[in-house]
């Protein structure tokens, strides 16, 4: 699967709503960490199906980065069963990001 | 094995792989992060020779793509030790261990931290090192920023377009960062200069909510701030890489303009070394001169 993109209207059913764990990237275009990141992200998606992997512009979607206590990016944050799980700010390896998701 | 192992795929890193590549050594690039290193941050780089204008991820984009297309390998794994084994180095990672008969460290320098307790928690939920990365998240809030440097005096700059109140918190009366930049902040009206003072706690509930300032006669103020920006410099990170190389007491590596440490056939590059200049530019020299030492460093071998 590919990366999705979430707005305010579809965050509770993609990531709150999801049977499976929900990655969810914080980003923004102007923001170099983010790009940097955002290969990892595309690999992931691609490669596991047991997860989904989405991503929210934080300029477009500043009320759910605002809501979600988001206030440094990136910022990747994990949802299991509509709950935030483990979160991590800052740019990382695709091993961390791994880590972070969890069993 | 392989000829050389470089430390940190900053631009001093990937500098140093292109011409260990075009020298025909087989080159291991190690990286905590991501390729890039700190210019990655930055949103627009106006000093580099030939490029007016280029961000830093397009910088460091065409970069790694000239390191890779070169051939050289990279892995994402941060290295925590170099053996010296004589005519051959085993640098281990977080993950496994590679040897080489070279090795050149170009690890760069990282934030420097506050070092106020609760810190660390705190990152990404009030306190942020890039005002640049960060502000967007402050429109018409209450932010402060500490430094006393260039950095410090063009986040609170950048930050005072945004945000509602910007506390500039000083540990001195005087900034090290330039008077113009100064004066531009004196004439702005939501601007508060906190001079003889440093930042003594941090009070959070989730997130930051307060900070206490204390001033050199040790009264304590209490401010209310949604954000923190620390801009009190970088440091390097040689600690775990002591024994092989010699660190000033700043951490950084005791190596002069031809790169080589005090162990034959390890380098150091970039802005981890004891330097004037600390700029792309001048990691990108190093990296040159540490490859070109190192090759004939590996040619003097047996
Ligand atoms: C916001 C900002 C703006 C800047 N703007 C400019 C500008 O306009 N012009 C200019 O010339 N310079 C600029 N600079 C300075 C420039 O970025 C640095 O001088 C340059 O990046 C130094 O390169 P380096 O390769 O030595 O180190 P770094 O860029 O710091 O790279 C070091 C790399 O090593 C990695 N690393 C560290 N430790 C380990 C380890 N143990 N194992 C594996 N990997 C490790 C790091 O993750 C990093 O990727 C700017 C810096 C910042 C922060």
């Amino acid at each position: 699967m590919a990366v999705i993109e979430v707005t305010k209207d579809t965050f509770e059913q993609e990531v709150l709503n999801s049977d499976k764990p929900v990655l969810v990237d914080y980003n923004a275009d102007w923001c170099g960490p983010c790009r940097m990141m955002r290969p990892v992200l595309d690999e992931l998606a691609a490669e596991r199906d047991d997860i989904k992997v989405v991503s929210i512009n934080i300029d477009d979607e500043d009320e759910l980065a605002e809501d979600n206590d988001i206030s440094s990016i990136p910022c990747l944050v994990v949802y299991k069963n509509g709950k935030e799980a483990a979160r991590n700010v800052g740019l990382v390896p695709k091993d961390v990001v791994i880590d972070l998701i969890g069993g | 094995m392989y000829d050389i192992i470089i430390i940190g795929a900053g631009p001093a890193g990937m500098t140093a792989a292109i011409y260990a590549r075009r020298a025909s050594k087989s080159v291991l690039l190690l990286e905590a992060k991501s390729y890039g290193g700190q210019i990655i941050n930055t949103p627009d780089i106006e000093n580099y020779p030939v490029e007016a204008h280029i961000s830093g991820f397009d910088f460091a984009q065409k970069l790694y793509e000239q390191t890779k297309a070169l051939g050289a390998e990279f892995k994402f794994e941060k290295a925590v030790e170099i053996k010296d084994e004589g005519d051959t180095k085993t640098v281990v990672t977080v993950k496994d261990s590679y040897t080489a008969k070279a090795v050149i460290i170009a690890t760069g320098s990282e934030n420097r931290k506050l070092g106020v307790e609760g810190e660390d928690k705190l990152v990404g939920r009030g306190i942020s090192y890039c005002a640049t990365c960060d502000g967007a998240f402050y429109r018409n809030k209450v932010v402060a920023v500490v430094g006393g440097g260039n950095t410090a005096l063009e986040d609170a700059l950048y930050l005072a377009d945004l945000a509602q109140t910007v506390y500039l918190i000083h540990r001195r009366d005087e900034f090290r960062g330039e008077e113009a930049n100064a004066q531009r902040l004196r004439e702005r009206e939501n601007v508060k200069l906190v001079l003889n003072s440093t930042v003594t706690k941090l009070n959070a509930e989730k997130r930051l909510k307060s900070i206490e300032v204390t001033n050199k006669n040790g009264e304590v103020t209490e401010l209310e701030v949604n954000g923190l920006f620390v801009a009190v410099g970088r440091v390097p990170e040689n600690q775990n890489f002591a024994s092989v190389a010699e660190l000033d007491q700043a951490g950084y590596v005791a190596a002069s303009e031809n790169c080589r440490t005090k162990t034959p056939g390890i380098f150091a590059a970039g802005d981890n070394r004891v330097k004037e200049v600390r700029q792309l530019v001048t990691a990108a020299s190093d990296g040159a001169v540490a490859a070109t030492e190192a090759v004939k460093y590996i040619a003097s071998l047996k």
